[in-house]
């Protein structure tokens, strides 16, 4: 019966489009969340995030397709960053201040929407901040899918140097690796990465699709590729369970449900392994992390 | 009928004749009695979140106000007492996990904020009744805010504000210094979880106003104007509160004659504000670079 329950969601179009649409983006978000939290630049995901509301409202407010502001804000939004910030790593007051303005920005789109718009739909901007992977249509689940794939190819592209300068940002340097570039480069592509997970998980969620695997991915095993492959499976894998079990308990929202796993997988790997050397002194465990980091790339 | 009589009404420049016409509405005469609370006890908290770069710690701690507002009315109790609980609890938990590594303290707190907020939509989508929606408790109303309401604010307000005082000088220098201040004794880590009990408070009655989004605009955008352009600490925290009263009451101003919503114009200003300071100081680096005459004052200094 249980086989059963769980196979059948399988038949419905609207299903499997959600299940492409969320594989990619989950993959995408995995990878790029892995840098994020090497790099210590969740805090710009968040600001990402909250950008992308307000690039959607606007698209919306102003009559096109959503998915155009969405990109727009978030690149647009990335690049500022990354143009405001010493070698490509902005401070988090300014990205504070950018982001909670911008914000601000999107409660005046959302209402322009809905008072001008004689169509405008209601719901829209819960949609936006929630997200509604039940809702994507088969056009809109392949293309998100072949953007999060081309995601997932640039990450692995620049993968090696960009855990370089990330671990050791002046002897990469030294060595020739175009920092800065690189920077750039991956706050782009996490900003491509945000406005598609928008579309799976809504822009106030995809936080937790970004910071959750990464994040249990570096609880769980110290060699970089292992991590980054581990980031990337644990999202796909949480997000097949949220669809699963939100299509199982029709009252619980898919983002909910995705949520809910990613969050249940990262407090599941707290009970598994650690404080041995870590908590002792946290100074030497970073160094030693560092070390093994750094042997495992010149293996 | 109230709301129709205020949108009637027209911005004229006689500021007296304008403020008299604002405030024979009781319910504006509250916005902005609730406004001016909110602003200096933000404000004065939000120094002391700049100065220790805890952005993300507060921005989670409000975001966190959500769902504390959405369940307190799902479980049919106001949402007062939700906005305090969970922005108090959230600020704990971060204060006990906090130090516990080095980038995974950042992605523990983003999968928090994010799983909690997903809560909050969770009991949006199993309370079907809510009437405005989530909209009103994300970006914020300064219509129908009680006479009480007032009066709770100011109580909460007054005893954040006692506390930060009390705890102020150790504070600074935890903040400033943390290894110097742990090696002259001072409690740093009790302090830092005082502050964040304090920071959850003060988020949990400004989110009351401008909506959980909000909160973090008023909280840091008036105290990194105010560091920016001062160093000193009395002069900058003073220059904080009052640079957030400012934008809070221009903001008030602003939404009463227009139909936009308050968040943005009190980010706008804010924003605005920063901006400025921001380019003024930009500027005069590169007045001093090229070698024009300096003004008085930077000779002097």
């Amino acid at each position: 019966m249980s086989i059963l329950l769980a196979a059948s969601p399988l038949s419905h179009p609207f299903f499997q489009h959600a299940l492409l649409a969320g594989s990619a983006i989950a993959a995408a978000s995995g990878l790029v969340g892995y840098f994020l939290v090497l790099r210590a630049q969740v805090f710009t995901a968040d600001a990402l995030s909250h950008v992308s509301f307000t690039g959607a409202m606007a698209a919306l407010a102003f009559g096109y397709d959503l998915r155009l502001g969405l990109f727009t804000a978030t690149i647009a939004i990335t690049l500022l960053f990354a143009a405001l910030g010493r070698k490509a790593r902005p401070d988090d007051i300014v990205i504070g201040s950018v982001f909670s303005w911008i914000l601000g920005l999107g409660a005046f789109f959302i209402t322009l929407y809905t008072t001008s718009r004689s169509t405008a739909d209601g719901t829209a901007g819960v949609g936006v901040l929630f997200g509604s992977i039940f809702g994507i249509s088969a056009g809109r689940a392949t293309v998100a899918a072949l953007v999060a794939a081309g995601v997932c190819l640039l990450v692995l592209l620049i993968a090696r140097p960009l855990l370089f300068a990330t671990l050791d940002e002046a002897v990469a340097a030294a060595r020739g690796v175009p920092v800065r570039l690189l920077g750039f480069g991956f706050l782009t592509v996490a900003g491509i990465s945000a406005a598609e997970a928008t579309q799976a998980v809504g822009s106030l969620l995809l936080l937790g699709l970004l910071a959750a695997p990464a994040g249990a991915a570096i609880r769980l095993t110290d060699r970089p590729y292992r991590a980054l492959a581990l980031s990337a499976g644990l999202a796909v894998l949480e997000m097949w369970a949220g669809l699963f079990a939100s299509y199982a308990i029709p009252k619980m929202p898919p983002s909910f449900a995705i949520m809910a796993a990613a969050t249940a997988v990262y407090a599941a790997t707290f009970l598994i392994r650690r404080p041995s050397t870590r908590s002792r002194s946290r100074c030497h465990s970073l160094i030693a992390d560092k070390d093994v980091i750094r042997r495992g790339l010149l293996r | 009928m109230l709301l129709a009589d205020a949108s009637a009404a027209a911005w004229s420049w006689n500021l007296i004749s304008d403020f008299q016409q604002m405030w024979s509405f009781p319910f504006m005469v509250n916005a902005f009695r609730a406004g001016a609370i909110v602003a200096v006890v933000s404000a004065v908290v939000g120094w002391f979140v700049v100065l220790r770069r805890q952005t993300f710690a507060a921005h989670t701690v409000s975001a966190v106000a959500f769902p504390g507002a959405a369940g307190a009315v799902l479980i049919g109790v106001s949402a007062v007492y939700g906005y305090f609980a969970l922005c108090v609890a959230a600020a704990l938990v971060i204060a006990v996990l906090q130090g516990n590594g080095d980038h995974e303290e950042s992605a523990l707190t983003g999968t928090v904020q994010a799983f909690l907020l997903a809560s909050g939509f969770l009991f949006i989508a199993l309370y079907k009744g809510l009437l405005e929606g989530p909209q009103t408790i994300l970006f914020g109303t300064f219509l129908g805010i009680t006479a009480s309401q007032v009066t709770v604010l100011l109580c909460v307000g007054i005893v954040v504000l006692a506390v930060l005082a009390l705890i102020g000088r150790p504070l600074l220098f935890a903040s400033v210094d943390p290894q110097v201040a742990a090696g002259r004794g001072v409690p740093v880590r009790a302090l830092s979880v005082v502050f964040l009990v304090l920071l959850g408070a003060a988020t949990a009655e400004a989110s009351q106003i401008t909506g959980t989004l909000l909160v973090f605009a008023l909280m840091v955008i008036p105290a990194a104007t105010a560091q920016v352009l001062t160093a000193r600490p009395g002069l900058s925290l003073m220059l904080t509160v009052l640079l957030a009263f400012a934008a809070t009451w221009l903001g008030l101003t602003a939404a009463y004659y227009s139909p936009y919503p308050l968040g943005f114009f009190v980010t706008s200003i804010a924003f605005a504000g920063y901006l400025l300071t921001l380019s003024v100081r930009a500027l005069r680096g590169i007045r001093g670079r090229t070698g024009v005459p300096l003004p008085t004052e930077e000779v002097a200094a």
